[in-house]
């Protein structure tokens, strides 16, 4: 039983192969039959705007990492989905399970409202 | 060797090499990217194990989610003062502590892992599949607890955003 669901796997495997050898291929195909000759604007580090004036690692803004975090959250709420929406139509009876994840999401919408209403999205 | 056990070879020995990896880069953006093949490789061994929906969330919270929180809170840092002032060294004993009860479980389940009691007979867990076994639970038996994980979701919303968020016109410190 457990072979056959790794053997399910298997075509995910094959793309995996594939995709390492024509990644690596480019790369090794362009370094061997590529024209190389280097000057010194070439070579040099692509900036684009304006020329760099401080370090880049300094702290960044806080809302960066609330943004990353509500991200987690409703990610995590997604998750959840997953199991339901395989299980759906085997609830007994359907509506069930519909009433018992809008339960669910109807909670969270509280959050996103509370969100939005703080104004946490918009980025002045 | 198995195709199976060959697998399991090839994600251990890349979650260990990462892991390794992950814990003695200098740099710490370097160590949590480190952490992204570590975390793949760990849902392969889920999938190994035949836990498909644990690999799932494996690949879409932590290296997805979790793996983004890490290189925000890295962000956060004012990492050039850590550097000075030695901050991360003070955390040694803890850090000792924590690695040497992991090393005792791991020894502990390995032991028990190649003597086997003989009166403990292992059932086989009925193959269901594992995310309708997850489901099956979740949204029956569980069904209260899995309406307060939306609680709890919503919580950590409120807490987030209290904590996080400055008054508009309120400038940086």
């Amino acid at each position: 039983m457990q072979e056959e669901l790794i053997l399910g796997y298997l075509p995910i495997l094959v793309f995996l192969i594939i995709v390492t050898c024509v990644g690596a291929g480019m790369i090794i195909a362009s370094a061997l039959i590529g024209r190389k000759n280097p000057n010194s604007e070439k070579i040099s580090t692509y900036e684009c705007g304006m020329v760099p004036i401080k370090d880049a690692r300094q702290r960044f803004d806080v809302r960066f990492y609330l943004i990353a975090m509500l991200f987690i959250l409703f990610d995590i709420e997604v998750v959840f989905l997953y199991p339901w929406a395989v299980l759906f139509d085997r609830f007994n009876p359907v509506i069930f399970g519909f009433i018992e994840m809008v339960l669910f999401i109807v909670i969270l919408l509280f959050g996103y409202i509370y969100i939005w209403r703080k104004g946490v999205l918009s980025w002045s | 060797m198995g195709l199976q056990s060959f697998l399991f070879y090839y994600f251990a020995i890349v979650i260990i090499a990462t892991a390794a990896l992950t814990v003695s880069r200098r740099n710490p953006i370097h160590s949590v990217m480190f952490l992204v093949p570590c975390f793949i490789h760990t849902a392969g061994l889920f999938l190994l194990l035949g836990a498909e929906f644990l690999a799932a969330i494996q690949v879409l919270v932590y290296t997805g989610a979790i793996m983004v929180l890490y290189l925000f809170v890295v962000f956060l840092l004012d990492l050039p003062s850590f550097r000075i002032k030695k901050i991360t060294h003070q955390q040694t004993p803890l850090a000792v502590l924590a690695g040497l009860v992991l090393v005792v479980q791991i020894i502990v389940l390995t032991v028990v892992a190649v003597f086997p009691r003989p009166a403990a007979e292992v059932k086989a867990p009925y193959f269901l599949g594992n995310t309708e076994a997850v489901g099956a639970s979740l949204y029956t038996t569980f069904l209260f607890p899995f309406e307060l994980a939306s609680l709890v979701l919503l919580v950590a919303i409120f807490g987030a955003v209290v904590l996080a968020r400055r008054e508009r016109g309120e400038e940086l410190p």
